[in-house]
């Protein structure tokens, strides 16, 4: 048998460990944000397709974009009126949008939105057979001779590759490369792949879209992937630059066309991008729509906007208890009412702190003056509060109008201070005055108010709300806390002042 | 004097703190279901007279709002008296009248109130003012004790009372509070009544504290504390130890005043008894709670408990 001590010992440090191990794994694993401070840049990428008109039905098939190196779709749209429209599944997802016939020129959206969770490497997959380019003899000679020129320079896949792109750049001065490119009539990324395929070094084309904010009309770019032996490689094929750089998203990751469509002429495929800074809570909320985790199912984000506000108000009232329960175990403040600095502190949130301080004292002594006149006329206690409780409300409602009046809006917020425990204050307030004299009245008082100070300042903190919003979990740490402190034992802040005259001569 | 103690002190003295004696004490001996008898007075009062122990005399009980009049038939023919919450704590509501002056009553402070007063006074206490949650009450009309003479010159205004603190039947620390002008009359500590630490096992005055500082002399009689000594020191103990019996309560606190006549009688009980009493002996409670509890499984009874307490926690001992 387990003293009551060590098992509530237990069971604090159960729910602790159990609030903090989620948040945890949360922060870690789930990507929530720790700090109130991060934003996330989300990026909302429309595809736009448009065609002419051609002759008898038209298709049009667009490869949708798989999550790749730590991106994540949040959200997406398809705009297909008119057209028969399906997403088909099989290595890849894509978007299928058909018509019977087409009379004049049309336009297909897709919208997605989308962020860099974590942002990581590509994902590393199966190297492919490697196919034999088809080249005509004085191309394939040249090739050659430009592989054999830069295996002799280069160490290594990589730097053959780098050596490759520069070769066959635009400005390039090997005329080799000069020849290949005229060859070709297109970019150099044909030329590029095709001499890797000759060079024996698995590669293909990384199609996506390169990310500025606010760009319309942008088209694909393309990447070069290589197997270098050992993994994958990404190149910019205009610079040589290795890695995948942070502003593009992939679409694709092969040189098929992402875009097909027959019957109908002069297809687009265009982009216009348009990035958005979000809190981090605002993308996790979009990106719950996604169900893909239980944890985030079961989260306040699953609750429609209005009630997340309110529970986002609920949620800090465990931390404005811990702070009462620090002040009186560990303090030992004297406060009026076990949890009338909460209530309190819940009113200042409406109406910011000084002027809740303002309108609380103010309320106070005009009740207290109120109340005191009350008293002589002998009423009996019930109906003397309900008096006061009137008499309250009719003090908010003059300080709403009058502060209506003068415009300032502020003031109309008195209505949420609790005008039952308000009133109650007041009576006991009254009493304690008569009774212990106006010093125990400003003990009582000052300490509630220090408590509903503290609270308030816990509760309004920008890292309290994100915590305890975005990490619901985190209550039951709280609660621990909680319940180790009520079985604290040792002495309170107050009673080494109070027991100060100890082992004094007098 | 410093502003503080420093905590290392304070436990070498074995000072108890508010929530060790919570915790420790009042949660762990003090079972919730005996509470009533020590919380409402009348029942309090009821169970003492039952087990013998002297009690002030009860004039009467007003219980519903449509006989607060009838407290003026009580009091007919009453000089003085108390009217007093049944459940009220921290001496809260309690109404001292120490004499008449034709239809007024005299306050022990000298302020005079008329009838109408008296009764919105009862009034207030039925509709549970003064009590513990606001729960509805009813008020006791008592006699005023007509305090020990030999305690006259240390109380101002107000009836010198004796706490004496006892754990399991063991008496542990007593202290006699006394009122002055500061705490209008009453015995409260917190209001700036003298906690005079008394020595249990001769009766003798220990050290003196007002607001928590250390005085020797009654600041308003000007009575100096270390001539005191408690007459019927072996009668207080007994009672206080008796009370442990009578309400189940491992730990409390019994308040004992002197009649001139009847000698000690028991006031009331506290089932959470404050710490100030610690200061006043300048000495912790821990310490003597551990010693009492072994007393009390040594000790084969009542008197047994009380001489082995007296050797143990005396000056001498």
């Amino acid at each position: 048998m387990l003293s009551t001590r060590v098992r509530i010992e237990l069971v604090a440090a159960t729910l602790i460990l159990v609030g903090v191990g989620l948040m945890v794994y949360k922060v870690f694993f789930l990507g929530f944000p720790l700090l109130p401070g991060e934003y996330r840049d989300v990026w909302t990428i429309e595809s736009k397709i448009s065609f002419r008109p051609g002759d008898g039905p038209v298709e049009a098939d667009l490869t949708l974009p798989s999550e790749l190196a730590g991106w994540v779709v949040l959200d997406e749209h398809f705009a297909s009126s008119g057209f028969g429209f399906t997403v088909t599944q099989d290595e890849t997802r894509r978007a299928t949008w058909t018509r019977s016939e087409l009379a004049e020129p049309a336009t297909l959206y897709y919208k997605l939105q989308a962020y860099r969770q974590n942002p990581r490497e590509l994902e590393q997959r199966d190297v492919p057979a490697l196919a034999v380019p088809l080249l005509t003899a004085d191309q394939r000679a040249a090739m050659l001779r430009l592989i054999e020129v830069l295996e002799a320079k280069s160490s290594d896949r990589t730097s053959f590759t780098q050596l490759l792109i520069r070769a066959l750049d635009s400005r390039t001065t090997d005329p080799d490369g000069r020849f290949l490119l005229s060859t070709w009539d297109e970019d150099s990324g044909d030329v590029l792949l095709l001499t890797l395929a000759l060079a024996e070094i698995p590669a293909t084309a990384l199609r996506g879209v390169r990310l500025e904010d606010g760009r319309r009309r942008q088209t694909l770019s393309t990447l070069l992937e290589i197997h270098d032996g050992e993994r994958w490689q990404v190149f910019d094929p205009r610079t040589g630059q290795a890695g995948l750089p942070e502003d593009f998203f992939i679409w694709q990751r092969s040189e098929d066309a992402v875009l097909n469509v027959s019957g109908a002429r002069n297809s687009r495929l265009e982009f216009a991008l348009v990035s958005n800074s979000l809190p981090s809570r605002s993308v996790l909320a979009m990106e719950q729509r996604s169900g893909r985790y239980a944890l985030l199912d079961f989260s306040i984000y699953a609750l429609p906007v209005e009630q997340q506000g309110v529970f986002k108000g609920l949620l800090l009232i465990p931390v404005a208890a811990l702070v009462v329960v620090i002040m009186r175990l560990l303090v030992g403040v004297k406060t009026s009412g076990t949890f009338m600095p909460i209530l309190i502190a819940i009113a200042f949130i409406q109406t910011t702190l000084l002027l809740g301080l303002a309108i609380f004292l103010g309320l106070v002594a005009a009740g207290l003056w109120i109340r005191g006149w009350l008293s002589h006329m002998n009423l009996l206690l019930v109906s003397r509060i309900s008096a006061v409780v009137i008499v309250v409300i009719f003090l908010m409602s003059a300080l709403a109008l009058t502060s209506y009046r003068l415009g300032l809006d502020q003031v109309l917020s008195v209505t949420f201070f609790p005008v039952i425990i308000l009133a109650w204050t007041i009576e006991r307030m009254s009493i304690l005055w008569e009774e212990e004299g106006p010093h125990e009245v400003l003990v009582q008082g000052s300490g509630s108010l220090l408590v509903a100070t503290l609270a308030y300042l816990a509760m309004s903190n920008r890292l309290a709300s994100h915590l305890t919003f975005n990490f619901p979990e985190l209550t039951l740490t709280l609660l621990g806390l909680i319940l180790l402190l009520g079985k604290y034992t040792g002495y309170r802040l107050t009673e080494l002042y109070r027991f100060r005259a100890m082992g004094d001569k007098p | 004097m410093k502003w503080f103690a420093r905590p290392s002190r304070l436990r070498a003295a074995g000072m108890l703190g508010m929530n060790e004696r919570n915790i420790g004490y009042i949660g762990e001996y003090n079972p919730r279901r005996n509470y009533p008898l020590v919380d409402n007075k009348l029942l309090t009062k009821q169970a003492a007279e039952q087990r013998g122990i002297p009690v002030p005399a009860l004039y009467g009980v007003i219980r519903y709002q449509h006989e607060v009049n009838a407290v003026l038939d009580v009091l007919a023919g009453r000089e003085e008296f108390v009217i007093k919450p049944a459940q009220g704590s921290g001496g809260k509501g309690i109404l001292v009248v120490v004499g008449r002056r034709g239809d007024r009553f005299i306050k022990s402070s000298g302020r005079e109130i008329d009838a109408a007063d008296v009764c919105r006074h009862v009034s207030n206490i039925l509709a549970g003012l003064h009590s513990l949650g606001g729960r509805n009450d009813c008020a006791m009309i008592e006699a005023l004790i007509d305090f020990d003479p030999v305690l006259a010159s240390y109380s101002h205004e107000g009836v010198p009372d004796i706490r004496v603190i006892a754990f399991k039947g063991v008496p542990v620390m007593a202290m006699m509070r006394c009122a002055t002008h500061a705490s209008d009359g009453k015995a409260n500590l917190h209001q700036g009544a003298v906690g005079v630490g008394i020595d249990i096992g001769s009766g003798r005055s220990v050290r003196a504290v007002q607001n928590d500082i250390l005085i020797d002399a009654h600041p308003d009689t000007g009575a100096c504390f270390a001539d005191l000594v408690i007459p019927h020191w072996e009668r207080v103990l007994d009672l206080a130890a008796s009370c442990v019996e009578m309400t189940g309560l491992g730990y409390l606190g019994a308040d004992v005043v002197l009649d001139r006549e009847c000698g000690p009688m028991l006031l009331e009980l506290n089932a959470r008894p404050g710490l100030a009493i610690q200061v006043a002996n300048q000495t912790g409670l821990r310490n003597r709670l551990t010693l009492a509890a072994a007393i009390a499984a040594r000790a084969k009874g009542h008197d047994e408990r009380i001489a082995l307490a007296r050797a143990q926690f005396g000056e001498a001992g």
